[in-house]
């Protein structure tokens, strides 16, 4: 379980002091699917890199199990949006890298990461340099990295931004089916609506200047989702209601 | 078994090979035509009554010199010289480039001295190096040294400053720790540029060797042809000036095909 408890996050900027987070709290339950959307500079990748361990709130707590998040760790894996593939290592030497890390034995390595290379459907391209595939490859190259070192959360930071509207359809697809394979609780920052209610079981409405808070709206369509949810009244209603509460809110003067 | 729908792949594995290789083809063709030309242009030049000996007349020098030996002397003291120095700069720039980017503080000693003898040309180290030094191997092999060292310790420096950030904190969520960070993903990420750092620092070698023999050595391609212009002698400077050009570019091959070898990876533009 993660429990962010009034997490506030400020940055110096230009001798000021710019609030990225103002105060969020926030608890996500094991196995669950949140997704956080907002406009620019509301604080949700910020939020991220709390989770991920990559920064420190200024004050407040976000804790794990109880425990205070002190650096990055095994059980919290990260997707980035700009892939961050190493270009060097090939599709099945990237999804080693943690395992390797961990001093996983080579012949275990080799297993595991091909488990996952095949659950995203990259197998034809286990030995292709980065540079040989296409972003939504790519990202689910990122996806079966984190995968493999077996991560109880993962954290996705705008993930499928990178891609065209086509692709990102179908990665989201793809997502759901390998986490409905591999349940893990994720985290998954978007700025798109749709994606948003399509993927979550919650979504966590964020609102910039300061970065909070505006809404928790949940989703309770049935997994697995697929295009006649896509396009049906309920799901409209919701992605309706979650527009609102991104594009009409109430910015304090 | 894979409930992933696996999409045909969107991009073809390496497109234009085929077209490439004719383009290649069709380049080597226009380089061995520019040569033979620039040789046709000496050679017209030369029978114009220019005061510059014929192919030929270089070609039966080159023979002469192969043949009692001096070439061979002269290459093997040259090159002795400029692998040496070459190599021990760059053995030390490397780490004090990695060691530039990673640590603050390496970098805040390091940094004003390594800019400093950058705005200063190698050669003009010459006399001092001369005279601390005295007229032996050492002075030669110092300046080379210095050149390549302070070539390459910049491309080190800006290839680890240089590694994206997204990259580190990559490892860094996958559990690895400083040391397999500088391992894994600093030090290939800037392989390419301590690469490029290495083809400039050999570059400046190279001048700099047949400056420095230009000026004391008793063997070596400069002070062939440094001796040769005492008597006028022509060819044999051609020869000196030929052999220069050739092993320059033989070594920059080869250490273009490392480069391409170990940095095949990188997205080109």
């Amino acid at each position: 379980m993660i429990t962010i408890d009034r997490v506030h996050k400020t940055f110096p900027l230009q001798g000021e002091t710019f609030t990225a987070l103002g105060d969020v709290s926030l608890e996500l339950a094991d196995n669950e699917f949140v997704t956080v959307v907002g406009p620019s500079g509301c604080g949700k990748t910020t939020l991220m890199n709390i989770l991920a361990g990559l920064e420190e709130p200024t004050s407040g707590r976000a804790l794990l199990d109880g425990k205070a998040i002190k650096g990055p760790g095994p059980e919290r894996g990260v997707i980035f949006q700009q892939y961050a593939l190493f270009p060097w290592l090939t599709v099945r030497k990237n999804v080693e890298f943690g395992l390797k890390t961990k001093g996983v034995g080579r012949d275990e390595r080799r297993r595991v990461a091909d488990h996952f290379i095949d659950l995203v459907g990259l197998t034809q391209f286990a030995d292709a340099l980065p540079k040989t595939l296409s972003g939504g490859m790519k990202q689910r190259v990122a996806i079966a990295r984190a995968y493999a070192v077996n991560p109880s959360i993962l954290l996705m930071d705008e993930p499928f931004g990178a891609v065209d509207a086509l692709t990102r359809v179908r990665l989201q697809d793809q997502l759901l089916a390998t986490w409905s394979q591999e349940k893990r609780t994720v985290v998954f920052i978007t700025h798109d609506v749709d994606e948003a209610v399509f993927l979550a079981n919650r979504v966590v409405v964020m609102a910039a200047r300061p970065g909070r808070i505006v809404e928790i709206i949940d989703v309770d369509l049935p997994y697995p989702r697929n295009d006649e949810l896509r396009l049906s009244p309920a799901f409209t209603a919701l992605r309706n209601r979650v527009w609102n509460a991104v594009y009409h809110q109430e910015t304090p003067s | 078994m894979t409930l992933v729908e696996n999409p045909a792949p969107t991009q073809a594995q390496d497109p234009p090979r085929a077209r490439r290789r004719g383009r290649g083809g069709r380049m080597l063709l226009l380089n061995a035509v520019s040569v033979v030309l620039g040789i046709g242009v000496w050679w017209a030049l030369s029978l114009a009554g220019f005061d510059i000996p014929a192919p030929p007349e270089v070609l039966k020098r080159y023979g002469e010199l192969i043949s009692d030996g001096t070439l061979i002397t002269d290459i093997g003291a040259s090159l002795r010289r400029v692998l040496i120095g070459f190599v021990l700069g760059v053995a030390l720039a490397v780490p004090v480039g990695f060691g530039m980017g990673w640590y603050g503080w390496v970098r805040g000693l390091v940094e004003p001295w390594v800019q400093f003898f950058r705005t200063i040309p190698p050669l003009a180290i010459i006399p001092l190096a001369v005279v601390l030094m005295g007229i032996e191997e050492t002075p030669k092999i110092f300046v080379i040294f210095l050149a390549s060292f302070l070539a390459c310790v910049i491309s080190t420096f800006q290839g680890v400053v240089n590694v994206d950030k997204t990259l580190i904190n990559a490892a860094r969520v996958l559990g690895a720790n400083d040391r397999i960070i500088f391992a894994r993903v600093v030090v290939p990420a800037s392989t390419p540029f301590i690469l490029v750092g290495m083809r400039v620092g050999l570059g400046s070698s190279w001048a700099t060797l047949v400056a420095a023999e230009l000026i004391a050595a008793q063997e070596g391609l400069g002070y062939r042809m440094q001796s040769a212009q005492l008597y006028y002698d022509l060819p044999t400077i051609f020869v000196g000036l030929i052999t220069i050009g050739i092993l320059g570019l033989l070594m920059d091959r080869i250490l273009l095909f490392a480069e391409a070898k170990l940095t095949g990876w990188q997205e080109r533009r």
